[in-house]
Formats: C-alpha cells, structure tokens, sequence
C-alpha cells in the first residue's frame, strides 16, 4: 500500500491524465466489442488476442525500418481480412447458436493465436519505439509522452469516422438494421451473412488500430491478450449496447481506475484488480436488477 | 440388471485398485486421471445438469492446493519461513506429521472452498448465462493474479509442498497419492450418483431448461445452485489439495490457478463426453487424457495449438459430446447405453 498519490496532487493529476489517455484506448476497442456483441450477439475472448496481433503487424513494421504509426493505417487493413477469415473459418458457426458456445469457442480461438503469436514472435516483451518525445506539464511534475497523446487523438479520429461511416453508407445502415432484428432485415433483401463477416471484419480492424497504438504507447506481450477482452466486455456492460458517450466515459474511468490501483496497489494487482471490478460490477449489476424484479412483481 | 451393474462396478473397482501394481510406470498418470475425472464430474454437476456454465472452478481447485499445502506445513512448522527457504529443506516432517498433516489439510481444502462458494454464491449465481461464464472466468484469474502478489504463500517464486517422508521411496509415494485420488474419485462418484437418483438432480435440470418457471413452481432456486455450487466446490478443493502434493510445487498461474489450462480441461472433458450425464464426464475425461498425453509427448511445444484447435472443433462439431452421439446412434438401447460406454472407458483405460 502507497499512499503517496493522495499526498502528492501532482501524481494524482498524473494517474488522471494517464488514464484517460488510456482509456481512449480501451473504450476504441470496447466499441467494437459493443459492434459485434450487438450486431451478432456473440462474445468474443478473442478480442484481446486481435488487439496483440494488431500489435504485433506495427511492431513488425517498425522492425523492418517504418516508422511504426504507419501501423495505424496498415494494421487495420490486415486485421479486417484477418477478422472477415475468421468469420468465414468459425465464427458463422456459432452466430445462432447457445451464448456459451461462442463464448467458449473463442476461447479456443483466443487460445489459438496466443500459442501461435509466442511461437511466431517469441515470449519477449516489446515496444515500437516512436521517437515522439515527451511534453512535460505544470513545472514538469506531470510528464506525458507523445505516443499517448498521439494515439488517444488517433482513436478519437477513427471512433468518429466509424460513427459517421455507420451512420451515412449503406453497409452501415444494413449493420444497424442487422443489429435491430436480423430477420426483418433478411426479408428487406440485406444479405445477412455479408453484414455479419464485415462486422466482424470491423471489429477486428478496430482492435488492429488499438493493438499497433498499444504497441507504441506501451507493451506488447503474446499472452496479453485476455485483460483487453476483460476490460472491453466490462466497458460494454458498464455502458450498455449502441451507448456510444457511455463506452467513452466508462473507458475513461476505468483507466483512471487502474492507474490510481497501480499507484496504490502496487503493479503485480492490477490486473488482477482490474478482474475483481469486473465481478464486482457484474455483481452490482445483479443486485440493481433483481431489485428492479421485485419492484415489478 | 442390476447384477450386470453390479458387475461392472466390481471390475473398476478391482482395476483401480490393482492398477498400481500392474502398471507401476503410468501410477502418477493415473493419478492425475482420477483427479481430471473428479473435476470434469463436479464441473458437470452446475455445468450440465444446472445449465450454469461456470469458467471458475478452478478458483476452488487452486484454493484448495493452496489451503492443502499451507495446513500442511503450518500445522508443525512456520508457513513464512518455510516459503521463503524455497526449495531448500531446513525443516523436515517426520512420516507421522507427514500424513497427519496431509489429512487435516486435505479436509481443510475440502470445507474451505464449499464454504466460499456458499459466501459468493448467492451474489454470483443471480448472474445469468454469459455473465455468469465472464464473472467466473474473471474470478478464476482474479485469484490467479492476487495469489501471485501474496507473500506468505510464495508469491512469485511458488511454494513448495512439503517432500513425501523418507521410506519406501518413489514407489510408495506414487501409491499413496494414487490412492488418495482414487479413493477421493471413489467418494465423488459415490456422492455424485447419489444426488442423480434423487429429486435434487431433477430440481437442477428444471433450473437449466427453465429457472423462472422452476421458481414460478415454488422451487427456491437460488438455495438449490448454492448448494449444488458447494458440492461442486467441495470436490473441486479435494481435487486440487491431492493434485498440489503429487506435483509438489504450486505456483499461482501455472499450477494452482491455471486457468489456461485445468480451467479449460475441466469444462472441455464434460463437454467432450456428454454434459447432463453420468457417465460422459468420466468418458470425456478418460479420452482426453489419453489424447492429452499422446500430444503433449509427441508435439511438445503445439500442444496449445492443439488445444485451441481441439476446443474450436469439440465446441462446433461435437457439442453433444460422446453421450449424446451414443444416444443419437442407438436411441433405442439407450437403457444400456451407459454399460456399453462404460466398456469402451475400461478398454481405453487398459
């Protein structure tokens, strides 16, 4: 236990900023956890591991001598075909199906690519060094690297192009009718199968952009893939489905909750302090709606 | 009928006990089988007759490791002092302290975690379908993580169980944790048939087709999951108390809490078998350990390739498990489907 950050504002306002740096972050790849969850009800462990594996593509980049926030553009073209293979290889078998049926098949899938990310990359911990610098606040008692600046603002330009883009073209359109009632939309002629792989496609492209910002901004790791599922899956419970400012908010605050956990806990509990809001929220959650049941009865 | 059964009872009985003996090299594998089949059974009791799909089991099991192995060595010795000389052993247990503390731990593991599922059970089993498998998966790897942080039960570097006393051997101590684990899967099978033949199974399965209309019936729901979670639990714990002292060392992520593993096999074994079965869990665990080791021996290092590729197909292809192809293929022997199976488990078994 440290109690520094209390004595200290300065570190406060440090673990604040960071957070909702990082938050940003988690909420960009909680909304296409919330696209997927909605459109397809599946839930997908997976998440994660394409996050890493988006990492991964910009880390590679970087090794071959481009600058590394090229990922930002290339990740995501390689992630929707890698999300649209998937669809096609297994995930278009568990769409109708049982809720634990998907859940436990992309747990094999988030598996999978673990295993075959550590064999393909190694175990090692990495970073695409970006070279941004740092902007130092407040007398340089706060201090704040450009990569999370840069990225948090990348985030925010792709969020917004995705909500227009959902919006105004027509496959957007077909996804949100998709997601309202999947077979009305089929008797209205959309080809409900497309609208599933691209959607899957989007989010995989989604978690592309976040893993090659990860990458530069912090840490990459083959198995660290199940908290960025955690987080998102609690971001989109928190917010509820299709609440877009929820997901942001609720991103943000979870980040700020796991910086002031770092700086309290110590770094070795915060995932695992990260694990214990997710239940106790679901079990917040529990409690509200079962005296929502009673109010009913 | 019941002679048949009886009959078949008696020869797995036999083999278990003179398994040992006859196959001294593969002791701690079958160990380790006993062991897989009491979890794959007490995951099946709220996974497939209750419907609650649970990832967190192994929240229990690595509970009860830890719990085995710190009674174990706090009963005679100080716990702090003792995880912190690691692997060296400045303190020794004499046989007599050995087994004492073996038992109490192994009981202790065993009423533990029944008790802290019957604490958590009834804020997490209002949790319903998915964000049940997500609250159990998160409390499985919260327990992981935290249990890496804590200092007394070894933290990062693990604990190390106490050795097995100096007599016998390598031999008697691969017979006593063998039967150990058989005599627990004895017990768990025990019980478990038991609670199927009583009016509490069927209260489960109403609660896995229908909980509103099961407690539109007036059934009190939430105290059947509890105790169904806490039998579950118990089991569970007993599991991971024998498992922690045949392996010998414990570690947070890796042997105790170890999600990516055990907590998978669990689940991937009732499914693979038959969820809401009897006999398909023993089956399904049986099988998969067989291919487990076949695969772990000749492909080290794909073995978790393997086994995502494995999950992937079991899920999409074979949901129903061997019980449910069995019962697809001779829908009108079914009656004598569980004898049939159970003699294809003795074939692979030998």
């Amino acid at each position: 236990m440290d109690f520094m950050v209390f004595q200290y504002p300065m570190i406060s306002v440090q673990a604040c900023l960071d957070g909702i740096l990082l938050g940003i972050l988690f909420a960009l790849i909680a909304y296409g956890m919330a696209l997927q969850w909605g459109v397809m009800n599946i839930i997908n462990i997976a998440q994660g591991d394409l996050v890493i594996l988006g990492g991964y593509i910009a880390y590679f980049m970087y090794l071959y001598g481009i600058h590394p926030a090229w990922g930002v553009i290339v990740s995501p073209i390689i992630m929707y075909f890698v999300g649209v293979g998937l669809y096609k290889l297994v995930i278009n078998k568990v769409v109708d199906r049982d809720l634990f049926i998907s859940i436990l098949a992309t747990f094999g899938i988030s598996i999978l690519f673990m295993q075959l990310m550590n064999f393909a990359f190694g175990a090692d911990v990495v970073l695409a060094n970006s070279g941004y610098g740092t902007t130092f606040l407040f007398n340089s008692n706060v201090v704040l690297p450009n990569s999370k600046i840069f990225s948090a603002f990348v985030s925010i330009v792709f969020a917004i192009c995705l909500v227009i883009y959902m919006k105004k073209s027509k496959l957007g359109r077909a996804i949100r009718a998709t997601a309202q009632n999947a077979r009305a939309a089929k008797i209205l002629g959309v080809d409900t199968e497309k609208v599933y792989a691209a959607t899957f496609g989007i989010n995989a492209a989604l978690c592309g952009v976040a893993g090659a910002l990860i990458s530069i901004t912090f840490t990459i790791h083959p198995y660290m893939g199940l908290p960025y599922t955690i987080r998102s899956f609690m971001i989109v419970i928190v917010a509820g489905l299709g609440n877009l400012p929820g997901v942001a908010l609720s991103g943000m605050g979870l980040g700020v909750f796991e910086e002031f956990a770092d700086y309290i806990l110590g770094t070795e509990f915060r995932i695992g302090s990260v694990f214990l809001l997710l239940v106790l929220i679901l079990v917040y959650r529990r409690f509200k709606l079962s005296r929502k049941r009673e109010y009913l009865k | 009928m019941i002679n048949k059964n009886l009959i078949i009872y008696l020869s797995i009985l036999i083999f278990g006990i003179v398994a040992p003996f006859v196959f001294p090299a593969f002791k701690v594998q079958l160990s380790i089988l006993c062991v897989l089949i009491i979890l794959a059974m007490t995951w099946n009791i709220q996974g497939g007759e209750m419907g609650y799909n649970s990832f967190g089991n192994i929240l229990f099991y690595g509970l009860g490791m830890y719990l085995c192995a710190s009674v174990q060595v706090g009963m005679f010795f100080p716990l702090a002092e003792w995880t912190e000389s690691g692997g060296e052993k400045t303190f020794v247990h004499t046989p007599a302290e050995f087994f004492q503390g073996f038992a109490v731990g192994l009981a202790v593991a065993a009423v533990v975690p029944a008790i802290v599922a019957g604490l958590i059970g009834y804020s997490i089993l209002g949790l319903r379908g998915h964000y049940f498998a997500i609250c159990t998966l998160g409390l499985g790897v919260a327990a992981g993580e935290i249990s890496g942080g804590i200092e007394i039960i070894g933290a990062g570097q693990g604990f190390t169980t106490p050795p097995f006393p100096n007599f016998g051997g390598l031999e008697a101590r691969g017979e006593f944790f063998y039967f150990c684990s058989f005599v627990s899967l004895v017990l768990t099978f025990i019980v478990v048939k038991s609670i199927y033949s009583t009016r509490f199974k069927l209260v489960l399965n109403a609660i896995r087709d229908n909980e509103d209309k099961a407690e539109a019936m007036g059934i009190q729901t939430m105290k059947y999951k509890i105790i169904g979670w806490m039998i579950s639990a118990f089991f569970c714990g007993l599991a991971g108390g024998i498992m922690g002292g045949l392996v010998g060392y414990i570690d947070s992520t890796d042997v105790a809490f170890d999600g990516r593993e055990m907590g998978v096999f669990m689940v991937l074994m009732a499914i693979l078998g038959g969820k809401g079965t009897l006999w398909g869990p023993i089956i399904g665990a049986s099988v998969f350990h067989i291919f487990k080791e076949g695969f772990w021996t000749f492909f080290l290092g794909w073995q978790y390739v393997a086994l995502g590729v494995l999950i992937v197909v079991i899920v999409i292809y074979f949901p129903e498990g061997i019980m449910g192809w069995l019962r697809e293929k001779y829908p009108e022997r079914f009656g004598e489907v569980v004898d049939e199976a159970d003699r294809k488990a003795q074939v692979e078994l030998k």
